[in-house]
């Protein structure tokens, strides 16, 4: 981001000086092809769009309380279930008279703070348990793998919410019980990349340096599988941000009065017909984050695939 | 003194159903400072011969020393200090995430130099490469410049005996000759020993003084370069494989050549 | 007898850092001959080859006076056309048979397939066709590769597959780029030796693109020399050894040689100039 925002008689230099195949020293390599892979990314109008619309998102939970035009926990039940474009309740209110917006932009940061959560979760669970599965081999690939697909074979939300019920409800535990269904998955794209990595010519020779497995792991072997389980990652977002709203729509996530989406979805459902956007603004809401999450994935996948990178 | 002695070398993969013998029954000696090729067709077992010496291969049995060591399952750090290997396809060999930098510095803090940058810098001037190639990245390279960085890897931990796998057969003939006489000039510098894989027989003869023809796993004639300059070989398979490299012959029927 | 005119073809690329040309500005002609290709990778000979069949994908452009086969423009073609004639008047052969092939289909159903959409004709009578143009690319056991799926066959085997395959509709031209690169050089010398031959028999006009250069001296009749997507010279194949320009003698010096030995191979040093001088015409 900081790059486009450079002034504009500057370019010309800085473009040359960031576009070089020359790189003169480790921080102007890492640089610059930082910047070749910002430029594809910045390409494709869909990717950008939705990193505009997670950016605007970060911003808003950051911001939250001075974006809120009400405290988001207020009841007001002389007036319930005001319609959109009420006077000072732009998108109206719920059945106990809390502005529907407060609540939007508050549950904005509960969202992105279950995301965060299980984005560094599961992934870093599924990156060790696929590697270490894949590069070993043997018995210790068929242990690992089998546990996977004892995780995979339950279904998500029937998984989660059976940790949930044995942990109690309430988002960090929410939290726990969707990562631990969404590891598998990676662990399985972990061992298929890792699979074809360790047979190429690359890893060989690193083996001719004495390296021992430890080192080809995380060092040569990570660095490659990141890439694709980041893509994976976003685009699974979408799912994740559901199944928390699941949980929190089944009472089992977010407590209330805490201005989850799924469970503000749940609340309003008992209205639907006759005050349809208590349920609906909401579910835009994480329509809109997942939608922003998946091409942003999309975008992602052009610019991080290794085979695509240069000639 | 002896580079490299191979006795009785078997070498196998087991397969789904049955056990694949790729190399059989294989003596070989290479005699330290020499220059020595292996030739053959794909699946002769001529590249199996590197990966078992070198440990990439673990199903083997037979005897097999390297400068007078006896080589056993498990390959030491020592041994490959003395043995490094060039791979076939530069493209393949390379981490494509790693700057030749990175790639360098990993492999000399593993043999346990001390002053890396010094030494990185002297290997890309020993390959032909300025130090402008250091920060580079795979991508940022051509075919030879990445076979060199390649070379350079292998040159890193002063190996004294050089394993080369096809190291040309990905390359322009324009840049298999500069890689050519690289490695030619590598071998009197460093007083290396070669042993070289290729499909091309010209190749072996231009960097080889001996030269071992393979067919299905076995070696069916060990010639001096002189005894194939000549067009004389004693086995009838490395008779065959010397006529189909001189180029293509057409039958007799030929049409007339049109002006 | 000419087939094939392609006057000023350019191949265009859109880069970041401004336009590519893969291909640029060449003119050639092709007979009842083997035409020779070579080059060193990045000179464009590939792309010459698709271009011709319009196969170059997007963003890629090409452009070109004229690409005219037997008098037809094959620029001013509509999709549906050039789709005909490239099954039907021009087929092409790919390095590696393996990415060509579908892998679920027998070898068999494919090629009966690419029979049937020439035109409606009895299964039995369409097997026959496929058995005998399988026997005509020298395959000594037609109903075992008739019957066999692509991984079960060796290079060499797949390679002589795809020739017969492509030699179905009976082609006026075939384009084989760099078609036995990845065989070893017995089985390399059995897919010329059947090319060959069926370009003398069928009369048919072959465009042999290779980086190898003794192997087309040996192969083609005419030899086209292409170096960053220009022709730098045109040569009897034959005479390649009396090659006049400093890039072709470059290349043939820098090549190790059986018969006499050198103390070091001549490195070729490129002269910029080669880029800029004006293509010279293969028109025949």
């Amino acid at each position: 981001m900081s790059v486009s925002g450079l002034p504009s008689g500057n370019h010309p230099k800085w473009r040359s000086w960031l576009l070089t195949d020359t790189p003169t020293s480790r921080h102007h390599a890492r640089i610059a092809s930082l910047y070749q892979g910002w430029l594809s990314f910045r390409s494709n109008p869909m990717a950008m769009f939705g990193l505009v619309i997670l950016l605007m998102m970060g911003l808003i939970a950051v911001f939250a309380p001075l974006l809120a035009p009400h405290d988001p926990f207020v009841q007001d039940l002389s007036n319930r279930l005001a319609p959109l474009g009420a006077d000072d309740h732009l998108l109206g209110t719920d059945s106990l008279g809390r502005d529907i917006l407060s609540r939007l932009i508050y549950g904005a940061r509960i969202t992105l703070y279950i995301v965060i959560l299980v984005a560094l979760i599961a992934p870093v669970a599924g990156l060790f348990v696929g590697t270490v599965a894949g590069y070993a081999g043997g018995w210790i690939d068929t242990i690992l793998m089998r546990i996977t697909d004892i995780f995979l074979a339950f279904p998500r939300l029937v998984l989660a919410l059976a940790f949930v019920a044995a942990l109690g409800a309430g988002i960090e535990n929410a939290v726990i019980a969707i990562s631990l269904t969404a590891w598998p998955p990676y662990a399985r794209i972990a061992r298929a990349e890792t699979l074809t990595i360790r047979k190429s010519d690359y890893i060989s020779a690193v083996k001719l340096q004495g390296a021992g497995p430890f080192r080809i792991i995380t060092r040569h072997i990570w660095p490659l599988c990141i890439s694709s389980l980041i893509v994976r990652v976003t685009l699974d977002m979408a799912g994740i941000i559901l199944a928390a709203a699941g949980l929190g729509f089944l009472g089992l996530g977010a407590q209330p009065p805490s201005p989850e989406w799924g469970a503000m979805i749940s609340e309003g459902r008992k209205f639907i017909l006759d005050h349809w956007w208590v349920a609906t603004v909401p579910g835009l809401a994480i329509f809109l984050v997942s939608l922003a999450f998946n091409l942003l994935g999309d975008g992602l996948r052009d610019v991080l695939d290794p085979k695509d990178s240069g000639s | 003194m002896s580079g490299i002695v191979i006795k009785n070398l078997n070498v196998w993969f087991d397969g789904a159903e049955e056990r694949v013998n790729a190399v059989k029954n294989t003596n070989l000696k290479i005699v330290q400072g020499e220059s020595f090729g292996l030739v053959g067709e794909s699946g002769s077992g001529k590249s199996t011969i590197l990966r078992a010496l070198t440990g990439l291969i673990p199903t083997w049995s037979g005897e097999m020393n390297v400068t007078g060591e006896r080589l056993g399952r498990h390959r030491t750090r020592q041994f490959y200090k003395k043995v490094q290997m060039v791979f076939q396809d530069p493209y393949a060999a390379l981490h494509p995430r790693h700057s030749v930098d990175q790639l360098l510095s990993e492999t000399l803090r593993l043999h346990g130099f001390s002053n890396v940058d010094r030494r990185i810098e002297k290997l890309l001037d020993n390959v032909g490469l300025g130090p402008t190639f250091r920060f580079r990245y795979p991508h940022q390279l051509s075919g030879g410049q990445r076979q060199r960085v390649a070379i350079a890897r292998a040159l890193a931990p002063e190996p004294e005996i050089l394993l080369l796998d096809e190291p040309t057969s990905a390359l322009d003939v324009s840049v298999q000759a500069e890689i050519l006489n690289l490695l030619d000039d590598l071998r009197r510098a460093h007083k290396l020993t070669y042993l070289m894989v290729s499909h091309d027989l010209a190749v072996v003869g231009h960097m080889c003084k001996r030269i071992a023809v393979m067919q299905m796993g076995e070696i069916v004639e060990i010639m001096t370069i002189e005894q194939m300059r000549d067009l004389n070989p004693q086995h009838p398979y490395s008779r065959h494989l010397l006529e189909s490299s001189l180029g293509y012959k057409r039958q007799k029927e030929q049409v007339p050549q049109k002006p | 007898m000419t087939w094939l005119e392609v006057d000023n073809l350019w191949v265009k690329f859109p880069t970041r850092n401004g336009i590519f040309e893969a291909v640029r500005g060449i003119s050639f002609s092709l007979g009842e001959e083997r035409l020779g290709i070579v080059g060193e990778s990045g000179a464009g000979k590939s792309m010459t080859g698709r271009a011709i069949l319009q196969l170059i994908r997007k963003p890629g452009q090409v452009s070109a006076n004229h690409i005219s086969l037997d008098g037809d423009d094959l620029l001013k073609m509509s999709k549906q056309e050039i789709r005909k004639i490239r099954g039907q008047r021009i087929s092409m052969v790919m390095q590696d048979p393996k990415f060509s092939l579908n892998p679920v289909m027998t070898v068999g159903e494919q090629m009966m397939e690419s029979y049937m959409l020439l035109g409606k004709k009895s299964r039995s009578e369409v097997r026959n066709k496929v058995v005998e143009a399988l026997e005509a690319v020298a395959i000594r056991d037609p109903s075992r590769v008739f019957n066999a799926y692509p991984h079960e066959l060796s290079g060499g085997m797949g390679q002589r597959v795809m020739i017969a395959m492509m030699l179905i509709p009976d082609p006026d031209i075939l384009i084989a780029d760099e078609p036995t690169s990845a065989l070893d050089v017995s089985v390399q010398m059995q897919v010329l030796g059947i090319l060959d031959k069926l370009v003398q028999e069928r009369g048919m006009g072959l465009i042999f693109i290779s980086h190898d250069l003794s192997l087309v001296s040996s192969f083609c009749d005419r030899v086209l020399i292409m170096y960053a997507g220009r022709i730098v010279e045109v040569c009897v194949a034959d005479k390649l050894h009396e090659a006049t320009h400093p890039y072709t003698r470059g290349l043939l010096k820098s090549l190790p040689r059986l018969d006499t030995p050198q103390e070091r191979l001549a490195v070729l040093t490129r002269d910029p100039e080669w880029a800029r001088a004006e293509s010279v015409s293969g028109v025949k």
